[in-house]
């Protein structure tokens, strides 16, 4: 029990309606691990990764995150949430603010830090995305692959323990995709603890330390990248990634 | 150049009564912004008791003549020492309140969804990221209906001649019929309100310009 783990996820549950999305979900993250969850769509990756960060609330289950059992009722999941980076598909930027006010926004405002600190916590983090020259520029004007980088050093803003990413490089053009990749794989150098849901196997397989195969809600298979990649014990697996790769 | 004649003779009087559509207007549409603004956080709470007493709201005001409303609130306030320019200010703002609130809860519940996850995502509370993030991008979405809205307020100001009180189409009404000639002092009159009109829209459409610089 010693074991430092960051997130460990007992018999979660959840439905929508009728749906039941999540079916006694068994999941541990250490520190530093990188988890990619991959999965077709409709799976309940993007669920789960969800109920992480509590916006979504579990049915049923434990979600034990730094030691501590959360549960709404007795935690202040704002608190807990900002802990919790999170990137999203869309990027999510705010509109309204430049690139720098978007990554400046949090640490301003829901930590209450000094500004002084906070801009130039803000600017080394743009410098780090290699944004650095984008700081006054709105959103708008941004590539999808810039606007997602400005998304990560938004959440790195908070001083996250882990990092969750919902599909990073879906809504990127192909050509794009690298660079954010590029990004997150830093990221996972630097160790910071990291889940994924992805669709890049090729990233699974180069940063992951586990992979974990979803269908239907349940958890297929979890395995390093490349025995889950080449091996896979499960006949769902193999049909899987003989429609990906 | 009788009508000419006509205007340069009573443009001190109609100035003064354009100054008071003008106060009417302005301070009914900044109090009715509250209104609107209150009633659109009732809607979408998710609190069925509240989302009534909204809907009941906005049901009352669209349900009367505003000509009704004028009058209830000016015999209603007026009995209780409140004054007529009050009673009318207060009457228009309950009354532009129902459709700002419609204009304010269409504008945040179009601002999407994922703009309040990113917040929470950050730890933010529902309030801070309504009020950091939803709200700033709701009001911009706002300006172009709440510029009509505001026009709209301005010439039902008129209204208020209704109780007596001497604001642009009283002026009017009264040279017409101390005169016996209604159709050059409504004519005038007109002329008068399409510049209000036109000083308005070039006002609101410098604002969302302003605005509009970051998208």
């Amino acid at each position: 029990m010693s074991e430092s783990y960051m997130i460990k996820v007992e018999k979660l549950n959840k439905s929508f309606g009728d749906l039941h999305v999540l079916k006694d979900i068994d999941i541990t993250v250490k520190e530093s691990d990188v988890v990619c969850l991959i999965g077709a769509s409709g799976s309940g990756k993007s669920t789960l990764l969800r109920c992480l960060n509590f916006l979504e609330l579990k049915d049923s289950g434990n979600i034990i995150f730094e030691g501590e059992k959360v549960e709404k009722e007795t935690h202040d999941l704002n608190k807990v949430r900002e802990k919790v980076g999170m990137v999203f598909q869309h990027f999510h930027l705010f509109p309204h603010m430049t690139v720098l006010e978007n990554v400046m926004e949090a640490p301003l405002h829901v930590k209450k830090l000094p500004k002084d600190q906070v801009k130039k916590d803000a600017q080394d983090l743009l410098k780090k995305v290699g944004l650095s020259d984008k700081e006054n520029v709105y959103p708008s004007k941004l590539s999808g692959g810039q606007k997602q980088r400005v998304a990560i050093a938004r959440a790195l803003a908070m001083k996250p323990d882990i990092m969750l990413f919902d599909e990073p490089t879906s809504a990127l053009d192909p050509e794009l995709v690298g660079e954010v990749l590029s990004t997150m794989k830093e990221l996972a150098l630097e160790g910071m603890t990291m889940v994924v849901v992805t669709h890049e196997m090729g990233f699974a397989r180069e940063v992951a330390d586990w992979a974990v195969y979803m269908h239907d809600g349940r958890i297929v298979e979890v395995g390093h990248p490349e025995d889950l990649f080449n091996n896979p014990k499960e006949q769902r697996t193999k049909n899987f990634l003989d429609s990906v790769l | 150049m009788d009508l000419f004649t006509k205007f340069i003779d009573t443009y001190p009087v109609f100035l003064k009564g354009m100054l008071l559509t003008f106060q009417l207007t302005i301070v009914s549409v900044f109090i009715a912004i509250f209104i609107g603004l209150f009633f659109a956080f009732l809607k979408i709470s998710r609190v069925k008791v509240l989302e009534w007493i909204a809907d009941i709201y906005i049901f009352l005001v669209r349900g009367t003549p505003l000509v009704v409303q004028i009058f209830i609130f000016y015999f209603g306030l007026t009995a209780l020492d409140i004054s007529q320019f009050w009673s009318v200010v207060l009457g228009l703002a309950f009354h532009n309140g129902a459709y700002i609130a419609e204009i304010f809860r269409g504008s945040i519940q179009s601002i999407d969804k994922g703009q309040m996850e990113a917040g929470r995502s950050l730890g933010m509370t529902a309030g801070l990221a309504m009020r950091r993030i939803i709200l700033p991008q709701a009001f911009r979405r706002a300006m172009p209906p709440l510029g009509n809205q505001f026009i709209i307020a301005l010439k039902d100001s008129s209204l208020a001649s209704f109780i007596g009180m001497y604001e642009l189409f009283n002026v009017a009404t009264t040279y017409g019929s101390n005169e016996y000639d209604y159709m050059s002092y409504l004519l005038i009159v007109a002329v008068y309100y399409l510049v209000l009109v036109l000083i308005f829209s070039i006002l609101v459409n410098m604002i969302e310009k302003r605005m509009a610089s970051s998208d």
